[in-house]
């Protein structure tokens, strides 16, 4: 039974100067699964990301995936970070791609310069993966010239091209279109088909709802109320998940 | 004789005649505009210098050349300070009104300017150090050596034909001291200025016999030739009465030569020219061509050596404020500010001068040194304000796919702050290649300076102005194209 959590929060705090941020969070992720964070703007859920892939400290509280452990306190050693970092990756929500380098380039420098793939095998897989995703023809592209969509199909490949078991996306939606939306759920679930545990942050109930295996409900640094998307969205019993879903992003 | 004298003599017809001499003697005397001579008080003794017991006052032997003849044409004299070099083209200029303080007779100065006869005759000598002075006795036993002189001097153009390495000063005092650091292997001047600096340094030598011989002359502006003429006439009954001799023995001048070269002047009449070197302005622009090719050479070389000097410490500079703990902050940001808050000009004289009781610097390197260490500071605050402006989003982005701080700043970080620190990187280079001029005060030749020799020996800044000019636009140009076409190219679609 253990082994099928990838992921495990435990009671995680974390403040900023006097402000609670985050007040004893605790939540799992089975492996192949695609968990929604949802939750008003300010509920905690992109720092939940950036705790989890150790691009902040955090008070109190542990974060276990895949066997490493993240602990409160400063951020961990190198070859602890080494080691998450094998089995995290991330989809930032303004996607961060590396400006100077082509989309190709992007993609590959992790595999040549991290796991030190040959430069014909990083290539052979980036386009594999753009393939995938629809954006091979892209290639010889500089970032600036993506639209939103490419860009974070791009930065999805660049993220998937170190094949890490635990995928972070902050905030997929944000900026798509619905029909941009449908697609993009249809990549996930491919993503988790594959075996591969997705965490993404989200205000959309419509899309929590068609393509998240679970959801969990934050509100004001407190996970309120976890489940199946069918249960949490259709039943809501917490305030804050009744008030999320008054504001509904689109019909 | 003006209005106003003559309703002084008018007035005077009226009165009694020996009230009537005082008044106009008086009254011409107040009214005549001092005479108005430049010179260089930097020279110093005993040409020029100020009164060690009274620093407002001058004293030395052109001093008193120049009382004696302001008085001789009823005037009082006042002194205007001018640089060695600048003399000729200040009194041409109209600064003031004659020029004097070690002014060579020079068959390019005849044909520029109006020249007085001369009123001392000097040598040219050789000064070598004493351990050396059965090796280097005569100019034939210095080829293939470094000598060093003052630039626009006799000795100058003596040593310019000559199969050696010519090394030029703006003073007189550093060419005696090099000679002693070994930095030259002889120094050709005056034998006034040779005397002078022996009893400063020692282990010094002048060698006896002298190289060549000169004069020392008063320079007027060309349309000058009628108070040129009677500066002629106050010269000549110097000579005469004695009153040259007396000051020349005061300043410890008066040698066996003078007597044979008052004789030759007083008797000549006219002013000694030699017509050796008659040359057309054509062919001693055409001369000097090469030349100016070669310092061009010196001023890219010694521009891109010391660029690069700069981006390197730059980048560690910069990556040391980024990164380093507090204690490494403080200390370059300490560096930045002390460089950047002093000339270079001083940092210059200090590199090459004044660490040279520690350490001997070539000139060449202590100039690519000063400058590289000098712009080194300016590049890093460009290379930290661009590591600054790269977003945190892409190093986040860059952390999170494992690469560590080290492969961070080496394919993300640096990369991009390279492409914004660029604009800003090729105006410094265009900078430093001006400021490259600057280097001529440790003697090292290059373009500028160059140019300086040319005009001075051809005395004219036209000519040579235009093509120094041109040379520089000719290295720099390119340059703002190349930084344009590469920010260009990183910023056009590569699809």
């Amino acid at each position: 039974m253990e082994s099928a959590d990838l992921l495990t929060i435990e009671s995680l705090r974390l403040s900023r100067g006097t402000r609670e941020i985050l007040r004893g969070i605790s939540m799992r992720a089975r492996r192949g699964e695609l968990v929604a964070l949802m939750g008003l703007s300010g509920g905690g859920k992109t720092t939940v990301l950036r705790c989890i892939i150790a691009l902040e400290p955090f008070d109190a509280g542990t974060i276990s995936i895949d066997g490493v452990t993240l602990h409160a306190g400063a951020l961990p050693a190198r070859s602890v970070m080494r080691a998450l970092r094998r089995r995290v990756g991330m989809v930032f929500q303004l996607h961060y791609l590396f400006e100077h380098l082509t989309v190709m380039h992007n993609v590959t420098l992790a595999p040549t310069h991290v796991t030190n793939a040959s430069r014909t095998d990083a290539e052979r897989r980036a386009v594999e993966l753009l393939d995938s995703l629809g954006v091979a023809h892209r290639r010889n592209a500089l970032p600036r010239e993506l639209s939103g969509g490419e860009a974070q199909r791009v930065a999805i490949a660049r993220a998937m091209a170190m094949d890490p078991p635990l995928l972070l996306m902050d905030e997929p939606t944000a900026s798509l279109d619905p029909a941009r939306r449908g697609e993009l759920g249809e990549t996930l679930r491919k993503l988790t088909a594959g075996g591969r545990t997705l965490v993404i942050t989200t205000h959309d109930d419509d899309f929590a709802r068609d393509f998240a295996d679970r959801v969990v409900i934050l509100a004001e640094g407190e996970a309120v109320e976890e489940g199946t998307a069918g249960e949490v969205l259709s039943n809501p019993r917490h305030p804050a998940t009744r008030a999320l879903l008054a504001h509904p992003v689109s019909s | 004789m003006n209005d106003e004298q003559k309703s002084v003599t008018f007035i005077v017809h009226r009165s009694s005649f020996i009230v009537l001499l005082a008044i106009t003697a008086s009254a011409v005397r107040a009214e005549m505009p001092p005479l108005r001579w430049g010179g260089d008080a930097e020279g110093g003794a005993p040409f020029v210098e100020a009164d060690p017991r009274d620093p407002s006052k001058l004293r030395g032997f052109d001093v008193e050349v120049a009382e004696k003849i302001a008085r001789g044409l009823g005037r009082q004299p006042e002194f205007v300070q001018v640089a060695f070099n600048e003399i000729d083209q200040s009194v041409e200029r109209g600064d003031f009104d004659m020029g004097m303080s070690g002014v060579e007779d020079t068959p390019a100065r005849r044909a520029q300017h109006a020249v007085t006869i001369p009123y001392y005759e000097f040598h040219e000598v050789l000064t070598v150090r004493a351990e050396d002075r059965h090796r280097y006795r005569t100019m034939a036993d210095l080829r293939g050596r470094r000598v060093g002189t003052l630039i626009g001097t006799i000795a100058y153009d003596s040593l310019k034909s000559q199969p050696l390495t010519v090394i030029t000063y703006e003073d007189d005092v550093h060419p005696y001291s090099d000679l002693r650091q070994g930095r030259v292997d002889a120094v050709l001047l005056d034998n006034i200025i040779a005397a002078r600096r022996l009893r400063a340094i020692s282990g010094l030598y002048v060698q006896p016999q002298p190289v060549t011989t000169g004069r020392y002359v008063v320079v007027l502006a060309r349309k000058n030739t009628a108070r040129r003429d009677q500066i002629d006439n106050v010269l000549k009954a110097g000579m005469r009465d004695g009153t040259l001799e007396r000051i020349y023995r005061k300043w410890g001048i008066w040698d066996q030569y003078q007597p044979a070269f008052f004789q030759r002047v007083l008797t000549s009449g006219q002013s000694e020219t030699r017509n050796e070197e008659r040359r057309t302005k054509n062919d001693v622009v055409l001369a000097y061509i090469p030349a100016l090719l070669r310092a061009s050479v010196i001023t890219i070389v010694l521009s891109c050596a010391s660029m690069a000097l700069a981006i390197v410490i730059g980048i560690l500079i910069a990556s040391g404020r980024v990164y380093g703990n507090v204690f490494l902050r403080s200390i370059l940001t300490t560096y930045v500010e002390v460089i950047r808050g002093t000339p270079v000009l001083l940092q210059l004289f200090v590199l090459y001068y004044g660490l040279s009781e520690f350490i001997l610097l070539p000139a060449f390197l202590a100039a690519l040194l000063g400058l590289g260490l000098n712009y080194a500071a300016y590049e890093s605050e460009i290379y930290r304000g661009a590591l600054e402006a790269v977003p945190r989003g892409q190093l986040e982005a860059a952390r999170t796919l494992g690469f560590t701080e080290t492969q961070v700043l080496r394919l993300v970080r640096g990369p991009q702050a390279f492409r914004l620190a660029l604009a800003p990187m090729t105006n410094d280079f265009v900078a430093l290649l001006k400021d490259s001029s600057l280097v001529s005060v440790i003697t090292v030749v290059e373009l500028t300076k160059q140019t300086q020799i040319f005009a001075t020996n051809i005395g004219s800044w036209v000519v040579p102005g235009a093509m120094c000019a041109m040379l520089y636009l000719i290295l720099s140009l390119p340059l703002s194209r190349l930084a344009g076409k590469l920010e260009a190219r990183w910023k056009a679609p590569t699809s």
